[in-house]
């Protein structure tokens, strides 16, 4: 037993101590005086990765809430490549956008202890915990540049709703608890399963409002109203951010209390889940077709990836697991290159997002416009890069648990959505640049984030199979 | 080695993308045309080695790497050529290559950045089209299938600044991309079936299982690959998007229409077609599609003034004549069409590119006539392209298009062998309908074109409609050029007439690589081919004579006969009616071929006479049946209206669901934007407060409660 062995926790502790000295560094920082803030934030993720390839395959717990099995540690390394490329995006930005570095690597790091709790916590109220970590950091994140007025609606938007939905969870865990006597995920399970031929209704009251809470914090149709101001308002690294690593730790959270405590009662929350897939993955994309800003057309597409995702989870099985895992790896990487590339065309005045300002990219930013073609590619799917596969596996996981119906709804959605990643394209490719300023050359350690982004998707895409090896390893150890 | 066929285009067009805008021109197409002709030469040699094998064994494999490797499904990079890739690879970089060379002319006049764009894309389109041949698993020929689809957007919407070119460009992609995903969904299905995506593992699997005469499994699999095909095809219902994408530079569309793209959909059926001769229900539908595309794209090209546009729809009509022959179980006469077509159709394309370069863009034949001494080289391939085309005996396209049409009629199609020849009629016409007008006749080409060229040499004159604006001032004041017009006019040089007259001396000789056994010959390329459909037939024999009749048991004698008899057999059941199959070419099938042959022979001519009674001898007829039946006219003029039925039916509302529907529902802050949005952007500081108020956090709430009353609902009551 190492009930108590702090070995779980080693990959969040090296987050939040990295939040702490930025913090701190910050706070002693003399007027005008140059710190890198930045590396500092690296080398506290740098240890999270380190810490969570040396936990692998060990299934450490500490204090009996906490676990680091390999499925947690697999989304782990997503979120700290997350992180490390909000941080190499952000060493551009920050001092253009006069951003407060120190507080913004600061929240980004707490956000991101908040997420990796989520993808480790194997107790309902840890997880509540977390839940709340990463989203009161990500609010705060949202309106970081507090004289831009739609940043601060947006953040208030998203804190009022997100406390809504946080309520909604709560409620969820607290009916559970009435019925089980316990938070604990495992006892749950349990628990749940004995009675999952004649359930308690307060159980599918919990059941119901869990999923809720979930739908909330991954966007998806009914619940998704938030995301489109708040991913339009926030600054561009911190869409992609939030795009990527709230919903990754989201759908962890989702998936593990899902597929373990409550997947005796799949029989009720399938269909309904069903149907928000559906709803999801068609208004993602329909409504991203009309949009001309392209920060809000890509939280669209983020919507319409969450209903993917969510394919994934229904599947149910050891494919669809690996397949969600797999998904959200490729997803990050490309979303995250897509929105940094927003974020370096972008310039104090203005965001530059408009659809207009992309027109003849091509030929002002060269590298930066078939950057962004590929990550866009990706996004819609195409061969060979990381989204391609990522869709194939988690179609093909659909179809192998007989959701033809669903996978079909998928694709149709997918073929739409090609429209508008194509706009951009053809925006940057194939129409000249009107008089508006040319955004200013993208330099030094912003491209070499990309460049990795863009490596992670060209290798994920070409030669997948280490990858998928790993989520499959990931998940078959657990539940 | 496999492997450098593709990644020599891809290395082109790597340098070129990369430094294209830095080299001049002579360096950045000599290099594209250069990797490609050494690609060629790769792939004959690998052909050469494959000939030095046993027929059942002519296979070279080559793996890359492991692909993927999930669990029970293991995929590689991996390429194989076997007989039927390599007649492939051979029509595509062999006439890719002559495409490239007659583009190092045709193109000259642009940029030194776009002439390398335009080089890049095209070793790319290629690279994409290699790959997708060599594939030797769904999934690799999946990523060659999406990447000629992406690279037909870029070369389609070259001309991007104009409006139609991107539009097109447009239309091509999502047309495509619907296929694609039947294609993707097909494959995903079959792995679920199959537990493989190898083509060979696929047909090992398949021939065990029994063929489906009720609809089932494979049925819906061979469906959805088939609606796959139809997108790359141009096929009925998603053949919109071919007669479009002539906006592109012409050489593009010579290398969509005869050697690349479009035929990939007929490889396609062909690589898998045990699984397809396993669902005699889509091979039915295959058939009549392939019909009826034919005919109908036929009757369009009747009418169209648009000397590309002609072409175009004659391509859409021949790929359905190709779709015939793989419906009937004929595969190995599919992909003879194929591979004839691909000459006298690039060579056509190639011709009319000479005819619009000489006359700076001029597209409507109404406005041609009497070329024929002015371009002779022009004149004597393009009329040598059309004779093949037509089917006129001893030329290429006779032999392959006369053994779809008997293949069709020995199996008892006779309604659809009926529909063959009549488009064989309307194809004579429309093509001859087209030499007249181009080249016969008098001159109807406006002299002051011609003339700005003559005198105003140094200025580029666009073709394509490209440019159109760039000489238009020329035009202007060249007034005094219109003397002796027509004298001015050039004929193809040197790099794009060599083309020409490869292609046309190909268009005569390709056909004799397929001489029937009826007229002496021994049919190289059916026996050629014969291992790859046969291999896969001589097990799969057994069942079908179960199936259908137990006198076929030995099925196995003259192969392409006997894999097209087996087919037959599973397709109806009641094959013991016509001939004993067992009993190979016997004297009446012999007699019957000769027959059927005199009969397309006499049809070719008949309308290229029908052709030059209306279109040289009486003018006025064309123009009165035109008057009298002017409601036909217009619907074959507006080609049935399929586009516009198209965008009624589905852009349109997707648009307005979107638009009215959806974006209006889900996104409030359309709603309420214009009531607090301006307010919001004056006062900073009260912003945050007075949102607390606005209907949008309000709806927004509303919505996550109503969602979450609907879903608890849900639970409680279910």
């Amino acid at each position: 037993m190492t009930t108590y062995s702090f070995d779980a926790v080693i990959p969040i502790v090296c987050v939040i101590l990295a939040g702490l000295v930025v913090m701190l560094a910050e706070a002693f920082r003399g007027r005008g005086e140059k710190m890198p803030l930045g590396g500092l934030a690296v080398i506290g993720l740098v240890g999270a990765a380190a810490s969570s390839v040396l936990l692998w395959n060990r299934n450490a717990t500490s204090f009996g809430v906490v676990t680091a099995d390999n499925f947690a540690l697999f989304l782990n390394l997503v979120l700290v490549a997350v992180g490390l490329m909000t941080v190499l995006i952000t060493a551009q930005t920050a001092d253009r956008d006069k951003l407060p570095a120190g507080e913004f690597y600061a929240t980004a790091l707490f956000a991101l202890v908040g997420m990796m709790l989520m993808v480790q916590a194997s107790d309902l109220l840890v997880m509540f915990l977390a839940l709340e970590t990463m989203s009161i950091a990500v609010y705060v994140m949202t309106g970081i540049r507090r004289e831009a007025v739609n940043g601060t609606e947006a953040a208030f938007k998203y804190f009022l709703l997100g406390a809504f939905a946080s309520a909604f969870f709560l409620y969820g865990v607290a009916f559970l608890y009435g019925t089980t006597g316990s938070t604990s995920l495992d006892r749950i399970g349990t628990i749940v399963a004995s009675q999952a031929m004649a359930p308690n209704p307060l159980v599918l009251m919990a059941v119901g409002m869990l999923l809720v809470g979930f739908a909330f914090k991954v966007a998806a149709v009914p619940f998704h109203m938030w995301s489109p101001d708040a991913y339009e308002g926030a600054p561009a690294v911190v869409t992609g951010f939030m795009s990527t690593g709230v919903k990754a730790a989201a759908i962890a959270g989702f998936t593990r209390v899902f597929l373990s405590a409550l997947e005796p009662m799949i029989g009720y929350w399938a269909p309904a889940l069903w149907v928000i897939a559906a709803a999801t993955m068609v208004l993602g994309t329909v409504v991203g077709v009309q949009q001309t800003s392209i920060k809000r057309m890509l939280a669209y597409s983020s919507i319409a990836h969450g209903g993917y995702l969510l394919l994934g989870l229904l599947a149910g099985s050891d494919v669809g697991k690996a397949s969600i895992l797999f998904y959200l790896a490729a997803y990050a990487l490309t979303n995250l290159g897509a929105f940094g590339i927003i974020a370096l065309l972008g310039s104090y005045s203005r965001d530059n997002d408009n659809l207009r300002d992309y027109a003849g990219l091509w030929h002002s930013h060269p590298v930066l416009a078939t950057l962004m073609a590929l990550f866009l590619l990706s996004l819609g799917g195409f061969p060979p890069t990381a989204g391609f596969i990522a869709k194939w596996y988690v179609f093909s996981a659909a179809i192998g648990a007989g959701y033809y119906w669903l996978a079909i709804i998928g694709f149709l959605s997918s073929v739409v959505s090609v429209y508008f990643y194509l706009r951009i394209v053809v925006m940057m490719f194939m129409t000249d640049r009107d008089a508006r300023p040319v955004p200013a050359p993208v330099t030094g350690i912003a491209l070499a984030g990309l460049a990795l982004s863009l490596a992670g998707v060209l290798y994920l895409g070409v030669l997948p199979s280490q990858v998928i090896e790993w989520a499959q390893a990931s998940v078959a150890t657990i539940f | 080695m496999l492997a450098l066929i593709p990644l020599l285009p891809f290395a082109g067009f790597l340098v070129n993308a990369t430094m294209g805008k830095r080299l001049p021109k002579g360096v950045s197409g000599g290099l594209a045309s250069v990797a490609m002709l050494a690609a060629f030469a790769v792939a004959a040699s690998q052909v050469w080695s494959l000939m030095g094998m046993a027929p059942e064994a002519r296979e070279i494999n080559q793996v890359l790497f492991n692909w993927m490797a999930t669990g029970r499904f293991s995929l590689d990079m991996g390429f194989r050529l076997d007989a039927l890739s390599a007649v492939m690879i051979l029509v595509i970089t062999g006439i890719g290559s002559l495409i490239h060379i007659y583009s190092t002319a045709y193109m000259h006049e642009e940029t030194d950045a776009d002439f390398a764009r335009y080089f890049s894309c095209l070793n790319l389109f290629v690279f994409f089209m290699l790959l997708l041949v060599l594939g030797a698993n769904a999934l690799v020929m999946f990523v060659g299938w999406e990447g000629v689809g992406l690279c037909s957007y870029l070369l389609i919407g070259y001309y991007y600044e104009k409006a139609s070119a991107s539009d097109a460009a447009k239309k091509a992609f999502v047309v495509n991309r619907v296929g694609d995903y039947a294609f993707i969904l097909g494959s995903l299905l079959l792995f679920w079936t199959v537990g493989s995506l190898d083509f060979v593992t696929i047909g090992q699997t398949v021939k065990a299982m029994p063929v489906e005469t009720s609809f089932g499994v494979l049925s819906l699999i061979t469906l959805l690959l088939f609606i796959g095909a139809t997108g790359k095809s141009a096929q009925i219902p998603l053949y919109v998007w071919l007669p479009d994408a002539m906006e592109g530079p012409t050489p593009v569309s010579a290398l969509i229409h005869a050697a690349t793209m479009v035929t990939a959909g007929v490889y396609m059926i062909g690589r898998n077609a045990v699984l397809f001769e396993h669902a005699p229900i889509t091979l039915g539908v295959i058939a009549t599609v392939g019909a009826a595309t034919a005919f109908l794209a036929g009757t369009i090209g009747l009418v169209q003034n648009d000397i590309k546009r002609v072409l175009a729809y004659s391509t859409v009509s021949q790929l359905g004549y190709m779709f015939l022959a793989m419906g009937v179980g004929a595969f190995g006469a599919g992909i003879f069409h194929l591979y004839t077509h691909a000459f006298f159709k690039a060579c056509l394309f190639l011709g009319s590119g000479a005819v619009i370069h000489a006359l700076h863009g001029e597209q409507d034949i109404r406005h041609m006539g009497g070329l024929k001494k002015h371009l002779p080289v022009t004149y004597w391939t393009f009329l040598i392209a059309s004779l093949a085309i037509a089917g006129v005996p001893a030329l290429a396209g006779f032999f392959s298009k006369d053994e779809i049409l008997f293949d069709t009629f020995r199996h008892g199609h006779t309604a659809l062998w009926v529909v063959g020849v009549l488009t064989s009629l309307m194809t004579a016409t429309y093509m001859f309908r087209l030499v007249f007008l181009t080249f016969h006749g008098e001159e109807r080409f406006d002299p002051a074109t011609v003339g700005a060229h003559g005198h105003g040499g140094g200025h580029g004159h666009g073709h394509d409609d490209h440019g159109h604006d760039a000489h238009a001032a020329p035009a202007s004041h060249a007034g005094h050029g219109t003397h002796g017009h027509g004298g001015h006019l050039h004929d193809a040089p040197p790099a794009m007439a060599l083309a020409l007259i490869v292609l046309a001396i190909g268009s005569v000789a390709a056909g004799y690589i397929g001489v029937p056994h009826a007229l002496g010959g021994h049919n190289a390329l059916g026996e050629w081919l014969t291992p790859v459909f046969a291999l896969e037939n001589t097990q799969q024999a057994p069942p079908a004579s179960l199936n259908a009749h137990a006198g076929h048991a030995a099925a196995v004698e003259g192969p392409m006969a006997g894999d097209a008899h087996a087919a037959e057999a599973t397709a109806h059941g009641t094959g013991a009616a016509h001939g004993d199959p067992a009993s190979g070419e016997t004297h009446d099938e012999t007699a019957l071929e000769l027959t059927l042959m005199g009969v397309s022979s006499a049809i070719a001519f008949l309308g290229i006479g029908l052709a030059a009674f209306l279109w040289i001898r009486n003018r006025h007829i064309p123009d009165q049946m035109a008057q009298s039946f002017s409601g036909v006219h217009r619907l074959l003029l507006h080609k049935y209206y399929v586009d516009e039925a198209y965008d009624a039916a589905i852009v349109q509302p997707i648009k307005a669901f979107s638009i009215h529907g959806l974006w209006k529902v889900a996104d409030a802050r359309v709603i309420d934007g214009a009531v607090n949005g301006a307010g919001a952007l004056v006062n900073a500081a009260s912003s945050a407060l007075r949102l607390l108020q606005t209907g949008s956090v309000k709806t927004y709430a509303a919505g996550t409660f109503l969602g979450a009353v609907l879903l608890l609902a849900f639970f409680l009551w279910r």
